[in-house]
C-alpha cells in the first residue's frame, strides 16, 4: 500500500478566504444605489452584461461614486482600496445585472496591468480618466489565426525612428468602436518554433490612430459587440509600449490569472436564475433542482473568493483560476438548462426585459461564455499539465 | 493553513488505507495518543480545545487515507453531544445516532439502524425526541451491517436500563444534522482527493497503445474535469468548515453553507469516482486494487447524512422563500 505517496497534487485551490467585515457596508451602499437605478428605470437587468451592457452615463456614476479603479492608487485618481473591496462591487453589480461593459475592460485589466508594467507618464495619462469612468479600453489579443493559441500572433511590429509600425488584424475586440485605446500583442521579432511564446510585445494602441480601421463584426444575435481592428502600418511610438519590448508572453498571462477567475466566470445568467425564481413562486416539485443551482452556485463564489484573497497576498494562482473559469462558465449554461426544464415560456429576444427577454440573450450568448478567455478545452490542457500529465 | 496539523495527520492515516475492513484499533491508538480522536472538545472532555478549522484539516486526511475509525462520530458529534448535555463522555471511540426510542426514566427501548461503527464503540449517544440517552453497547444487541464501502452501519436493539438519560439542549437536533454532514463533507472532499491522485498515478504508469495513458488528450480532458470537481469539494467542504467555526451552527450562514457543502461534495463524489474507474480501467473494478477503498466511500457517503437530494431539497426551498430579491443575499449571507 501507498497511500502516503497519492498526495502529491498540486494545491487546486487556495485555502477559503473571508471578506473583511468593513466590505459589508460597502455591499450595501452598493445594493442601495443598484436598486434605486433600477426603480428609475435607468436600466433593465440583463444577461452576459460585461459584454452586452454598455451605457456611459451609468460608468461614469461608477466612477463618481469612488466604485471604478478601486485598486487604483489615490496620486493617479483612484481610491487605494483592497481587491477584495473591489471584489464586492463587482459581484454586486453583475449580480444586479448593470451594464457594466463599457468601463469593464479598462477597470478589470488595464488599469492593474499599467500599474504593473506601464510606464509613469501612462499612468497619468489613462488612469485618471479609468476611474473617474471616462476612458474606455479594449484587449488586442486574438487574431483569425490565434485564439487560444496566441502564440500564433502574426501581427508585426517592425522598429521604426521613434516607435515602432504596427501591421496586421486583430478579431473579437469588445467595444473597440466606442474604446479610446486598446493593449495590442504583436510579433516584434520573428517566430522562432523552438520558442514559440518569445519575440511577443504588448503596444498601446489609440484607435483614432492613423491607419486603424474598426468593422463590427455581429454577433449571432446582430448585436454589435465585436469588431475586427485592421492595423495598416500604425505608428506606435516609444513611449506607448507596455512593459518590455519581447515580454508580451510574460505580461499577457500574469494578466489571464487576474481574469479567469473572477465572479463574471460564474454570474452571466444569474439575472435569469433571479428571474427564473420569480416565474416558479408557488410552484412545487422543483426545490432539487433550484437548490442544486444554489449549492454549485455557493461553492463556485467560494472558489473564485479563495483565488482572490490568494491574488490579493501576491500569489498568481494559475492553476485555480483556470478551475474556476471552467466549472464556473459551465455552470452559466447549466443555469440556461434548468430554466429551460421548470419555465415553459420561450424566449422572446423582441421583450423589453423579465424571464423570456434574459432567457432569449442568456440563450444567444452562451456560446461564448465558454470560449473567451480560453475555451474549455485549453484551460483543461492547463489544468492537466498542473496534474503534471504533460 | 494549517500546516504542522496537517503534516501529523498525513503521519498518522499515512499507512491507514488498506483493504482490510472493521476497525483500526493502532490508528485510534495513536489518535487517542496525539489528542486528535476529541480534538474540537473542550478540555473538561477530554478534548484538545481545536477549532472546526482544525478539525476540518484532519478530516480531510482521514478521508484521503480511508482510515477505519469513528472520528467524525467521536469528536464531532457524540462527544459533543454528550459533553453539552452535560454527559460524561465514555473513554474509548464513540458513535452518535439521532433516532426514535422509548424512554421510560433510564429504561429505554426501540430499534435505531445503520449506527456507524456501533459494533466498535465504547459508547453509543441517541439523540431521541427532547431528551439525550447514552447507551452501553454491552447492555444492548447489535446486528452487523455496512454501508457500500463495508464501513460498519449496525443495527443498535436496545430493552433496559440506559447509562444516562437527560434533557436534551434546545437545537440540537439541528446542530447534529449539521455537524455530521459538515464532516461528511470534509470526508468525502478527502476521498475525492484521493481518488483524483490514485487515477493521476496511474494513468502515468499504465501504458497502452505504446504510450502511457495520461498522454493521450482524451484521458487528460477527463482528468482535468475530475481536478475541478475535487476542487469544488475541497473548497466547499472548507468554505463550510470556516462559516461553522465563525458563524456557529445556529446562524443561517453555516446552515446554507453546510447543506452547499454536502450536496457539492455529494456531487463530486459520483463525478469523481465515475472517471477514477474509467482511467483504470478493468483492474480498478477489482477487489485486489486500492481504488476501491475511495470510490466505494465516496457511493456511501454522498448518500450519508443527508443524500444530494435531501440537501438540495433544503436549499431548494429556502432559495424559492427568499425569493428573487432574497436570493442573492442569501448567497452573499
Amino acid at each position: 500500500m501507498t497511500a502516503t505517496t497519492l498526495h502529491r497534487l498540486p494545491d487546486l485551490v487556495p485555502p477559503p478566504t473571508e471578506l473583511p467585515p468593513r466590505t459589508a457596508a460597502l455591499r450595501a451602499e452598493v445594493r442601495a444605489f443598484l436598486a434605486e437605478e433600477q426603480e428609475a428605470g435607468r436600466w433593465t437587468p440583463r444577461a452576459d452584461v460585461w459584454l452586452s451592457g454598455w451605457d456611459e452615463r451609468f460608468s461614469r456614476e461608477l466612477g463618481r461614486r469612488g466604485w471604478l479603479g478601486m485598486t487604483i492608487p489615490e496620486e493617479y485618481g483612484g481610491h487605494g482600496a483592497s481587491a477584495l473591496d473591489r471584489y464586492v462591487v463587482t459581484e454586486e453589480l453583475l449580480a444586479a445585472g448593470a451594464p457594466v461593459a463599457a468601463h469593464w475592460i479598462a477597470d478589470r485589466q488595464i488599469g492593474p496591468t499599467l500599474l504593473r508594467f506601464g510606464t509613469e507618464e501612462q499612468r497619468q495619462r489613462f488612469l485618471p480618466g479609468i476611474a473617474r469612468g471616462e476612458v474606455y479600453f479594449g484587449i488586442g489579443m486574438s487574431e483569425p489565426d490565434a485564439g487560444s493559441d496566441l502564440a500564433a500572433v502574426r501581427t508585426r511590429a517592425e522598429r521604426v525612428d521613434g516607435g515602432w509600425e504596427l501591421t496586421g488584424t486583430k478579431v473579437w475586440t469588445s467595444g473597440a468602436h466606442h474604446a479610446h485605446a486598446f493593449f495590442a500583442l504583436a510579433r516584434s521579432a520573428p517566430r522562432d518554433e523552438q520558442h514559440r511564446h518569445a519575440g511577443l510585445s504588448q503596444f498601446i494602441v489609440l484607435l483614432d490612430s492613423p491607419g486603424v480601421q474598426i468593422r463590427p463584426i455581429p454577433l449571432l444575435t446582430g448585436a454589435h459587440h465585436f469588431n475586427e481592428v485592421v492595423f495598416d502600418r500604425v505608428f506606435v511610438p516609444d513611449d506607448m509600449v507596455l512593459g518590455e519590448i519581447g515580454a508580451g508572453w510574460k505580461q499577457v498571462t500574469s494578466e489571464l490569472a487576474f481574469e479567469r477567475s473572477g465572479p463574471e466566470r460564474f454570474l452571466s445568467t444569474f439575472p435569469l436564475l433571479v428571474s427564473m425564481l420569480g416565474e416558479l413562486a408557488g410552484s412545487t416539485g422543483i426545490e432539487r433542482e433550484i437548490g442544486g443551482l444554489v449549492a454549485r452556485l455557493w461553492t463556485l463564489r467560494r472558489m473564485s473568493l479563495a483565488v482572490a484573497g490568494s491574488l490579493e497576498s501576491g500569489q498568481a494562482p494559475e492553476l485555480a483560476a483556470a478551475v474556476v473559469k471552467e466549472l464556473g462558465t459551465r455552470y452559466e449554461n447549466e443555469v440556461i438548462d434548468v430554466a429551460r426544464l421548470l419555465v415553459a415560456t420561450p424566449p422572446d429576444p423582441g421583450a423589453e426585459g423579465g424571464f423570456p427577454r434574459l432567457l432569449a440573450d442568456a440563450v444567444l450568448h452562451a456560446p461564448g461564455f465558454t470560449l473567451r478567455g480560453g475555451t474549455n478545452e485549453v484551460l483543461r490542457g492547463i489544468v492537466a499539465r498542473g496534474l503534471g500529465l504533460r | 493553513m494549517n500546516a504542522e496539523l496537517h503534516e501529523l495527520a498525513e503521519s498518522i492515516f499515512g499507512d491507514a488505507a488498506s483493504n482490510d475492513t472493521g476497525f483500526d484499533a493502532g490508528v485510534w491508538a495513536t489518535l487517542e495518543e496525539t489528542g486528535l480522536a476529541r480534538l474540537t472538545l473542550p478540555g473538561e472532555a477530554g478534548g484538545s480545545e481545536g477549532t472546526l478549522e482544525d478539525a476540518a484539516v484532519v478530516l480531510a486526511a482521514a478521508g484521503a487515507h480511508a482510515a477505519r475509525v469513528p472520528l467524525v462520530e467521536t469528536d464531532l458529534l457524540a462527544g459533543w453531544l454528550l459533553h453539552t448535555a452535560g454527559v460524561p463522555l465514555p473513554d474509548g471511540p464513540l458513535t452518535a445516532v439521532a433516532g426514535e426510542l422509548d424512554v421510560e426514566g433510564t429504561t429505554v427501548r426501540g430499534e435505531l439502524r445503520r449506527v456507524p461503527w456501533a459494533r466498535a464503540a465504547a459508547g453509543v449517544a441517541v439523540l431521541t425526541g427532547t431528551r439525550v440517552v447514552l447507551l452501553d453497547p454491552a447492555a444492548v444487541e447489535i446486528t452487523e451491517g455496512t454501508n457500500l464501502a463495508e464501513e460498519p452501519r449496525d443495527t443498535v436493539t436496545v430493552d433496559g436500563a440506559a447509562a444516562a438519560v437527560v434533557e436534551a439542549p434546545d437545537g440540537a437536533a439541528a446542530e447534529l444534522r449539521l455537524r455530521a454532514a459538515l464532516g461528511r463533507a470534509l470526508l468525502l472532499a478527502g476521498a475525492a482527493r484521493a481518488a483524483l491522485a490514485a487515477s493521476v498515478r496511474y494513468a502515468g504508469e499504465r501504458v497502452q497503445f505504446g504510450r502511457q495513458i495520461g498522454r493521450f488528450q482524451a484521458v487528460q480532458q477527463q482528468l482535468a474535469l475530475a481536478a475541478g470537481e475535487v476542487a469544488a469539494a475541497s473548497a466547499a467542504a472548507s468554505a463550510a468548515a470556516r462559516v461553522a467555526a465563525d458563524a456557529g451552527f445556529a446562524a443561517p450562514s453555516t446552515r446554507l453553507a453546510v447543506a452547499a457543502a454536502k450536496s457539492r461534495t455529494g456531487e463530486a463524489a459520483g463525478a469523481v469516482a465515475r472517471i477514477a474507474h474509467q482511467v483504470h480501467g478493468a483492474i480498478g473494478f477489482t477487489r485486489e486494487h486500492d481504488l476501491r477503498l475511495w470510490t466505494t466511500r465516496l457511493w456511501a457517503w454522498r448518500e450519508e447524512d443527508g443524500s444530494d437530494a435531501e440537501w438540495n431539497t433544503e436549499l431548494g426551498t429556502t432559495a424559492l422563500a427568499a425569493g428573487p430579491a432574497g436570493l442573492w443575499p442569501l448567497i452573499t449571507g
